[in-house]
């Protein structure tokens, strides 16, 4: 009786804690060895739910991440690459199921454009600060009596 | 009027453009990487007649349809009265892919809506359906007579889909 009542409490507590691993733990089956569970979950985790596009397979709770879980393990239990089981992805799904977009052609922009971008905004920046000098200057000897006006706050000439 | 000062000017509107472009077109819709590849084989049990089996093989010299359904599926009503009107008139065979599904829950939903398949196949645990990249139910596949998938529809067929590509591409593939 004393020892169940410290019991429960405990395991309440160890639900609650475990709790916020629950996402992954979806992606674990039971009977593997935790290597290869990580390799699951950690393959899981860079593929694209196509059912809920923003969710990695891991995290989704969609019938299809599941069934995809389901191949990962699988493939990982028959001794298969992790590069082969993306490929298998890839074959079915195409490259949007990869979060990471692969480089190639069609991606050149994609990966190369922030850095396009910078290098061409420095470039920018450069040049106008290099021509800055040139546009100091320069007020005309009247726009100058107008000015020293203004400052010396005898501003009435000017209003019209 | 300075032109560089236009220059920002043009870099938004090419950008609003991309943008405005963007609004009419579907995110769901995933472009599959197995059109112009063979249709994975398969052998299923088929619904009506659990003691037989068809598969992509038996398919070979036609052109046809591959439906993927399910009982369980509410946009494949949608779509139900097209397939079963296409049926109708006896252009092309359409097999239907039934997908996750409990075989007397399908079969009923056949009787209920219309069966336009030639033939039903069981795909209960969706591994044929992870083979084709199905990702989201009704899909349709058009599969040429060499076995080469040369179309595939996402979501419920349309009216439109139907009469502008499926069907001209049908009588072309049926021609060669």
């Amino acid at each position: 009786m004393g020892r169940a009542s410290t019991f429960l409490p405990a395991l309440f507590l160890l639900c609650a804690l475990s709790g916020q691993h629950a996402g992954a733990a979806d992606a674990t089956p039971t009977e593997m060895d935790p290597v290869k569970a990580a390799r699951a979950v950690k393959l899981a985790d860079k593929l694209r739910c196509l059912v809920c596009q923003n969710q990695t397979i891991a995290d989704s709770n969609a019938e299809l991440a599941n069934d995809l879980r389901g191949q990962i393990r699988e493939q990982i239990a028959a001794g298969r690459t992790d590069d082969e089981i993306l490929t298998y992805m890839v074959d079915r799904y195409g490259d949007f199921v990869l979060y990471q977009p692969p480089f190639k052609t069609t991606t050149v922009l994609l990966w190369a454009g922030p850095a396009l971008l910078l290098v061409g905004g420095l470039f920018i920046l450069l040049r106008n600060l290099r021509r800055q000098p040139a546009a100091e200057s320069t007020l005309t000897d009247e726009e100058r009596e107008r000015a020293k006006r203004l400052l010396d706050g005898d501003d009435r000439k000017d209003d019209k | 009027m300075n032109r560089r000062m236009l220059i920002p000017l043009a870099i938004f509107v090419a950008l609003a453009g991309f943008l405005f472009a963007g609004l009419w077109r579907d995110p769901r819709e995933v472009p599959s990487p197995l059109i112009g590849k063979p249709a994975p084989a398969f052998k299923l049990t088929q619904l009506h007649a659990p003691q037989q089996m068809l598969g992509t093989s038996d398919m070979k010299g036609k052109v046809w349809l591959m439906n993927v359904w399910a009982s369980w599926c509410v946009s494949c009503r949608e779509e139900h009265p097209l397939l079963v009107a296409l049926a109708k008139e006896n252009i092309v065979p359409i097999v239907g892919l039934n997908y996750k599904d409990e075989p007397a829950a399908g079969m009923r939903w056949l009787t209920d809506n219309g069966d336009p398949y030639t033939t039903s196949v069981m795909d209960r645990d969706g591994r044929v359906g992870i083979d084709f990249g199905v990702y989201g139910v009704p899909e349709t596949f058009l599969i040429d007579k060499a076995g080469t998938i040369r179309y595939k529809q996402i979501g419920p067929i349309t009216e439109d889909a139907l009469r502008k590509k499926i069907l001209p591409l049908i009588n072309e593939l049926q021609k060669s």
